[in-house]
Parts: C-alpha cells; structure tokens; sequence
C-alpha cells in the first residue's frame, strides 16, 4: 500500500505522473516466471571446463612453494594455471578507475593475506575432478601472525597486510594516512559546550549472500574473439578489468551480463572473468569459473566492518554546535573499493543536520579478513546506523523526544554543509512529522510548524571564517597526481610482481588506456610492448589524460 | 572424490555392504551434500527394498521402517503425536526426502526427530541381526560403523506424557539452537521413569539426567518444573557453532525446558 | 573413464531419456544433461530451494536428489507451468511483484504450485510453511505470500 504526501512541496512539481502510483509490470518478470531469463550458468556449452582455485586456509601466510604436479595428473584434469599463467597477474580495477595503485594478485604467489585467497587454479572435466585435483595441489606456507580487528591493526608492530601502505592504512591524496574533513572548530564548540555526549558503534562484516553465486564461463567465440556470460553488477569494469589482467584488447572480448541473480554490491567488482577467459584461452574450450556457496560466504567480498567514535557538542536547548567522527573501514586484506567507500561516506558527514563545527577522520585499514566491497548505501549505511543511534542518544541527554531533536537540528534549503555545499531540496522536517503522525507522537508547535523550505540559509549559509587544519597522519612518498602510482620508485617497487608478466601502469598521457596490439591474443608470454616516451620516475603526468577520468573527479581525488 | 553409487534390492544386500565399508544412502539429504561437495566416501549403497517404508502399528506398539520419511510421518493419523516433531525437520522439501533412519546419524545441529526418539525409548532393529537394541546405545555408538537401521519401535505414550520442544532463530524452518524432549509416564500422579533428551546440546542427542532426576518420583507442578530448570545444563556440553555460543545454549537450556514442561502441564 | 547409468523418465509431461554419471544430481542432470535451466544452484547443501523440482508429484531439492533415483518417476521443472498458457501462480507472481532478480523463482512457483495441488484454499500459514524451504534475498517475501493468496483465493486470473 503506497500513500502518496502530494501536499508536501506540491508547487515544485506537475502532479502528471505517468508510471509513478500506476500498476506496471517489470520488463523481464515474464522471463523469471518461466525460468527463461538467462543468468550466466543459463547456457549450454559442449565440453564444458570447470574452474577450481586452490585456496589459503590461513589468515596470512608466505608461499613458500606450490607444487601442482600431483594435481596435474589426477583424472579429468586438462591445466593448472599459477601466477604465472596470468599476464598482468593482478586486479586492476584501481588503476582502470585511477582509484588507487593494484594491490592484489589474480593468483597470490608470494603471499596470502586472508584465509580463502586463491593461489592456483584447476581445470578438469567435471567439477568433482576439479575439486579432488584441488585437494591435489601441495602448498608449502610459512605462517604468518595475523590481525583481524581495524584498531589493532594501526598499532605499532601489527602484522603488515600490504607492502604497499605503512602502518596498514591507505594513503589519501599522497598525503595523509586518512581522508580528512574540516569545518569550522570542534575543540572550540567542546570547551563551552552544555553538554559532549560519546558513542562508540560498530558493524561486523555483512554477507550480501545472493542466491546466485558469483561466476563466469567463458569460450573462444570466431575471429580469435571470447565470450563471456558473467553474473557481474558492472559489466563494463569486468570488462576493462579483463582486458588489463589479460594484455587483450576489449574488442576481443564479447561481454554478456544483465542478468544478475542478486548482487547487492556484492557484484560490483566480481573478478572471475579474467580467469574463466584465460582458461579458454588456454585451453581452447569453454570454461566455466563459479563459486559454490561456502565460497561465496568465505571469499566472496563482504560489505566492510566499521566502527565509529562520535563526539558531539550539545547546547541545552538540543542543538548540536558540534560533531567530531573518528571512523575506521575495515578494507580487509586489499583495497579493492573501500577507498571509494570512504570518500562517499565522508561525503555524507555530519549527516541531514546543519552542525556549524564538523570534524572527521576516517581510516581505509587492512586486516587479514576477506576484502570488502560495496552493499546496499556503499560506505554509507554503517555511519548512518551510528550517526542515528547517537541522535538518540542526545535527545535522551538533553530529555527531548528523539523526532523533536532532528527536527531542530535538520538541515534546510540554503544551509551551508559540512563539505562547503548548499543544502538544496531537503526534506527531513516533513519525514520526522509524518513519521511521527504515524508513531502517534504529539510534537511541539515549533516542530509541528518547521518547514525545511523555512529557517535555512542567512546566517547558517556561511561558511566559518575560520576552520582549524592539521598536518596529522602526513605520509611522505606517495603521488599526489595519480593513485596508480606511489612516487619515488615506481609501481614496479609498490607491488610484487611476477616475473613474466609486466606491472599495471596509470595511462600516460596521450596513450590509449590499457589497449593492446592485435598480435597479443596469446599471453604465454608477454608480448613486446611499445612503452611511452621513458620518463623520470619522479615526475608528474600532466593534468589531463584519457581514459578514467570521470570518477576520479567526482570522487574528489583529482585537485580541481 | 566421485562416488560410485551401487543399488541393491534388498537390506540384506545393503547391510553386507555396509559392512564392507560402504555409506548407505537413504533419503541423500545428508550423504548427497558430501558427494556435492567431492567428500563422500567412494562407496555407496542404496536400497530399493519397499520394507524400508513400511509404518507398522499394532496395539501401542510402532514400528517405522528406517525410510520412512517426515512427510510420510505427517501424513499417518495414529502418528499424530510425532507430527510437532517432524513438522520442524527442515522444510517441506526435506520432509519429503529425509528419513527417520537417517536422522539418527545426522550430525550436529541436526538430529531433533532423534531426540524424540531417544525420549520415547524408542529400540532399532539392525538389518541382518535378530532383536532390538536401545537406541541410547546406536546414539552412543554411531560414528563407529554400528551397521545399517532397519526400522525403529517404540510404544504410542499415553496422552499427556510426550513433550518436544525446538528452538530456532528462524521459523518455520530453521536449524536447531536447541531441541528438548520428554516422556514423563505417571503413575498415581508421580512422574516413573522419566525420560529427557536434549539436541545440539553437544555431540549428538543425549539424555538430561540431571533434569531426569529433577522430575523423577515428582508431580509436574511448578515447583518440580522450577528446580529441573535450574540444573538443566548441568552435565551437557554444547559447542559453539555459527547458530549460537556455548554459553548461549547452557543460559537458555533452562528457559526452554520449562516451557516445554509447563506446556505439557496445562496438557 | 566415468560410468554412465541411463534414466528413462517423463519431464514435464514428455518421455525423455538421458545418462547420468556417477554421483551426479538430479539438479546438474536436468541441467546440463537434460537442458532445463530452470531448477538453479544456489547451495549444493538444501538449504536455499532455489533447485526445487516435483518427482511423482512431490517437492525435492534436486540437488539433493541422485539423478538415476529418478528412473521411471515423473519429474516436473518451473519452465513446465506454462502449457502453453501462463498457471495462474505465474500471472500473479507478475502482477504482485513476486520476483526482482528471478532467481529463487523457479523453486518457489513449483511449491507453491504444490502447495495448491493439495490444498487449494490455504491459510496465510500454510503458505508460509509452503514456503519456507525457498529462500528469497530480494523481496522480503511478502509479494510472494500474497501472489499465491491470490490465487488461492480466486482472486488471480487464469
């Protein structure tokens, strides 16, 4: 049952509404229905492969040798791909997105940093032979210690996730091991505040736990070209990541996706393409890669554990003169989106409220838990739980109803928030009246009569005339011009690299993103590539470049 | 691992390859998630011998094929007792596969129709041997290979005596933070020989003795349903798994085994 | 070398025959054997549901099912509801929202429709327990309580 509020800012629309408050019918329901919509497992292939990783079961751990000879003879069993087998033998969606520098292998072979990360791959005839020639495979692990809590893990002398970061923290705008927002004086609003009120919240790692399980099955279509059915939320980052892992042109790859059986974010940087193609490439056959369900609980990428400190300044009357957020993400074990998350997230600080002084550090950490990605309100969500919870918590400080304090401290059209942005278009106000029309809460006249159209901007517009800054948590030795790339040495000392196959480079400008030659189609061995023009290592790309330059601007990674 | 599955006619058949070393698969609710996942063992034997289905009532007495399934429990009147129990194995789907034999070796949290069973005192005749043993005993021996359950007997209680209670986070379908079962025959109002099984209370299912030696000699009343509460954990060991903690489980031992108790008071 | 059994049976009302190889499921044999897409994996374990099937009239996890048990036996999958004409379960499915990614579908129209057989005028209970070996992550399963309160009530068209 939809009840439509058509009185609340009625003279900013045409009530002409077409679809919305109409019965409709989903354009692929008739498919679901019937079982004909084609999820990626949907489709017949005659002599079908099947892809099985060899997985780490420890937390973190160096490798010392893997010895797939045993593997290799089992019954059913056609190849075993090491690290080695693959050309750029890492995820490379950070550099394709310039979000970040490629922090995580394909198939680990010098180190395993969480318990599930794949060290080799099986491919046989039937899953029940690639399962036992899996069982096959004879890992030599030196054990290294662990952590699995963000805190601990920012401790000195915690175990070392990544070489990359210090202190396992990722490295903001080359500069602070943190991403920063400043507005206004927090320790100011403290000193003469009625009341501070604290709170600590946390969230463990959440499951999207679709009922499809993650995967892919690829197989050499004509013209040297391959086809691959994926269940990826994001065709064309599994795309252009595929193409990167495998040195090959994106138009020799024939993506297929669109039907996904539940992703919830869960999708969104699947990585079983590049291993499903290059086994066809290898093999000449379809090959199928898909977690089954204890994967996708283990290795499948969680939305991230975080924990937040919130301080707030109170006056007596209930307003909030200040917020003060110390928020730690849990990436786990590689970066993969959680630097985004948390440029999104910090986005969203103080939340709906026009709080004059606000103040956030928020931490991207690594442990060794399984890496995290996006669900449902990526980056957001967990600080909304902890931000609404502590309303809570201040309204009983101060003894109001906690809908009469929201409704004092929302934010109106014309306010100034906390990153230097006009608040447009708000409507908290009209959300907490009718939820408390709903709950059967009497609200004060004042509440009763707000109006987020009303009591905005004038003296709430203003930016501070002073904002208190700081160097904390300054990190030396990182480019500040691109996230591909650590300054200094080069990628080539920012992360392991196999022998063969040659390190993830940031577009350089004028060259073509991630494109290679015709004659690269089989990447046994790394085709001879035409470098740029040789640089200093220490010099910086000049301001524009092609490619992925979109969402770095949005997210505020580039200067402007 | 691939399995090589052998169908054979009759249990005869199947207990002597039971006995050499193969896993009998009855409704494959269990055994078909280890050949899923490449762990089952080599070998396995089914039967198609209709004995095994058979649901025999004569007089108080029941006997029940070891294959006969939930569904099949649900679907008989005169088993009407059993029906609160097989209602809350798995779901409807599961109902229709699992078995009673197989649920006896259904590893933990599974397992809760073979708590009934052990509160009812309940006997299993063995295929290929004569006789009948008490399955406290099979309960105890059944990860040593004990042979191949034929069918399970045992007498319809007296109305009023049998209680089952199972505690899930999810319902209708859920697995088992616990389970809890009584028979609590009366004579001239005293409870005599009282019967109390736990399941997912530890190993497998199990008998309460200290909750037996609460209620044994006593009226159900308040006061007797009051101190078998207090030292229900007392004596079972429960492991912490995903559905709930140790701890958790011997806190709440206590609550549930009172609501059943008080449940089957007010009749 | 892998053994091979061969299994005579009726899918959906038609004679079909098929091997199937040692240890496999019925889940994988309708599948990649038979070419019916329909049932899906979604755990291997029968837990999910979303490989529900009806042998002989009955719900089973196909998963779960050895494929040559089904020798002789009549099997019938979610892509046999239609015949050709749309069940009435998958008119209201559509109308009521009962489906966002589709994938649970298939598994929750065959109890559903199994449900029906048997008692073509449930409670809202008896629907939920119909239901409870079908597990959705994407609607909160309350258009599906009610698509199939539709039409147990009359109220869905044929």
């Amino acid at each position: 049952m939809i009840e439509f509020r058509k009185e609340f800012f009625a003279d900013e629309r045409d009530d002409d509404l077409n679809e919305i408050g109409k019965p409709t019918r989903r354009q692929d329901i008739l498919g679901h229905v019937t079982g004909r919509s084609p999820f990626f497992d949907d489709h017949q292939f005659d002599g079908l492969l099947h892809l099985r990783c060899v997985r780490s079961p420890h937390h973190h751990a160096r490798i010392r040798r893997v010895d797939t000879s045993q593997a290799e003879k089992m019954p059913g069993v056609v190849r075993v791909l090491t690290g080695k087998d693959v050309p750029t033998n890492l995820n490379t969606l950070l550099s394709l997105l310039d979000f970040g520098i490629d922090d995580e292998p394909i198939l680990s072979d010098k180190k395993v940093a969480y318990r599930g990360e794949p060290v080799a791959a099986v491919i046989a005839a039937t899953e029940a032979q690639a399962r036992a020639a899996v069982k096959a495979v004879r890992v030599d692990w030196e054990v290294l210690p662990h952590v699995l809590d963000v805190e601990e893990a920012i401790k000195p002398g915690a175990p070392k996730v990544l070489d990359i970061y210090p202190n396992n923290k990722f490295i903001y705008h080359g500069k602070y091991d943190h991403q920063k927002l400043r507005f206004g004086d927090v320790e100011a609003a403290f000193a003469s505040a009625d009341h501070i009120v604290e709170g600590r919240y946390q969230m463990s790692p959440i499951e999207q736990a679709p009922i499809e399980t993650c995967g892919a099955i690829a197989a050499p279509e004509q013209n040297d070209r391959y086809v691959c059915y994926t269940s990826t939320q994001a065709l064309f980052f599994s795309l252009g990541t595929a193409a990167k892992v495998l040195q090959t042109p994106s138009s020799k790859l024939h993506f297929v996706g669109g039907t996904v059986g539940g992703g919830f974010g869960g999708k969104v940087d699947s990585i079983h393409e590049p291993l499903a193609i290059l086994g066809a490439m290898l093999t000449g056959r379809p090959v199928k890669y898909a977690w089954d369900r204890e994967e996708e609980m283990q290795v499948g990428a969680p939305r991230g554990a975080e924990r937040w400190y919130i301080k707030d300044a109170v006056n007596r009357d209930g307003r909030i003169t200040a917020r003060k957020f110390i928020g730690y993400f849990d990436s786990g074990a590689y970066t993969r989106l959680s630097s985004y998350a948390i440029i999104k997230g910090v986005g969203h600080l103080p939340g709906p409220y026009t709080i004059p002084n606000v103040y956030a550090d928020v931490y991207c950490v690594y442990t060794n838990r399984t890496p995290a990605t996006a669900m449902r309100g990526f980056g957001i969500t967990g600080v909304d739980f902890a931000i609404e919870t502590h309303m809570d918590k201040v309204a009983e400080t101060v003894g109001l109803n906690p809908i009469e304090l929201r409704i004092l401290n929302s934010y109106r059209d014309g306010d100034m928030k906390a990153h230097r942005r006009e608040a447009k278009n708000c409507a908290l106000v009209e959300c907490c009246q009718v939820v408390a029309e709903k709950a059967g809460i009497t609200l004060s006249a004042e509440a009763r009569a707000a109006t987020s159209l009303t009591g905005g901007g004038g003296e709430r517009a203003r930016i501070p005339n002073y904002t208190a800054t700081d160097q904390n948590g300054r990190v030396e030795g990182f480019d500040t011009g691109s996230y591909a790339r650590k300054s200094g040495s080069g990628p080539a000392a920012a992360t392991a690299q196999p022998s063969t196959a040659q390190p993830a480079r940031a577009p350089q400008p004028g060259s073509q993103p991630a494109s290679r030659p015709a004659s690269a189609s089989r990447p046994e061995q790394a085709p001879p590539r035409a470098d740029p023009p040789a640089k200093p290592p220490e010099s910086r790309p000049a301001a524009s470049r092609s490619g992925a330059m979109r969402f770095s601007s949005l997210s505020g990674f580039r200067r402007r | 691992m691939t399995s090589t599955v052998l169908t054979v006619a009759t249990m005869g058949e199947a207990a002597r390859a039971v006995a050499q070393g193969a896993t009998f698969f009855g409704g494959g609710t269990i055994v078909m998630r280890d050949v899923n996942a490449g762990t089952a063992a080599a070998s396995i034997v089914r039967t198609t011998d209709p004995s095994l289905k058979d649901i025999r009532i004569s007089g108080d007495t029941v006997t029940l094929g070891a294959g006969v399934t939930m569904a099949s429990v649900l679907a008989n009147r005169d088993l009407e007792f059993l029906h609160p129990v097989a209602r809350l194995v798995g779901g409807p789907q599961i109902r229709n596969m699992g078995t009673v034999g197989g649920n006896l070796f259904a590893p933990h949290p599974y397992g809760d129709f073979a708590v009934a069973l052990l509160a009812l005192g309940a006997r299993v005749v063995m295929a290929g041997q004569g006789g009948a043993r008490p399955i406290d005993d099979l309960l105890r021996d059944r990860s040593r290979s004990p042979g191949l359950v034929a069918a399970i007997e045992f007498a319809r209680p007296r109305p009023g005596t049998f209680g089952f209670l199972k505690v899930s986070r999810i319902k209708p379908k859920g697995v088992s933070v616990l389970s809890v079962s009584a028979l609590l025959p009366r004579e001239g109002g005293r409870i005599r020989g009282a019967r109390v099984a736990w399941g997912a209370m530890g190993a497998g299912p199990q008998r309460g003795s200290s909750a037996e030696r609460a209620l044994e000699g006593q009226s159900l009343n308040a006061e007797t349903i009051g101190r078998a509460a207090a030292t229900a954990a007392e004596g079972l060991n429960p492991a912490t798994d995903a559905i709930a903690t140790d701890w958790y489980r011997r806190e709440v031992a206590g609550v549930h085994l009172k609501r059943m108790l008080e449940q089957m008071e007010r009749g | 070398m892998m053994a091979k059994t061969p299994v005579n049976f009726t899918l959906n009302g038609n004679d079909r025959a098929a091997f199937a190889e040692d240890g496999q499921n019925l889940l994988e044999f309708l599948r990649r054997g038979v070419g019916d897409m329909s049932p899906k994996y979604g755990c291997g374990q029968g837990t999910c549901g979303a490989c529900t099937v009806l042998v002989d009239g009955e719900t089973h996890l196909s998963c779960l099912v050895l494929a040559e048990t089904v020798d002789g036996k009549e099997v019938r999958t979610a892509s046999g509801l239609s015949s050709p004409a749309l069940d009435p379960l998958q008119t209201a499915f559509m109308e009521h929202f009962a489906a966002q990614c589709g994938y649970c579908t298939p598994g929750m129209l065959v109890s559903a429709r199994a449900l029906l057989d048997r008692n073509p005028r449930p409670s809202r209970e008896e629907v939920i327990e119909a239901i409870s070996g079908n597990l959705c992550r994407c609607t909160g399963y309350e258009p599906i309580i009610q698509a199939i309160l539709a039409v147990a009530e009359g109220r869905a068209r044929a």
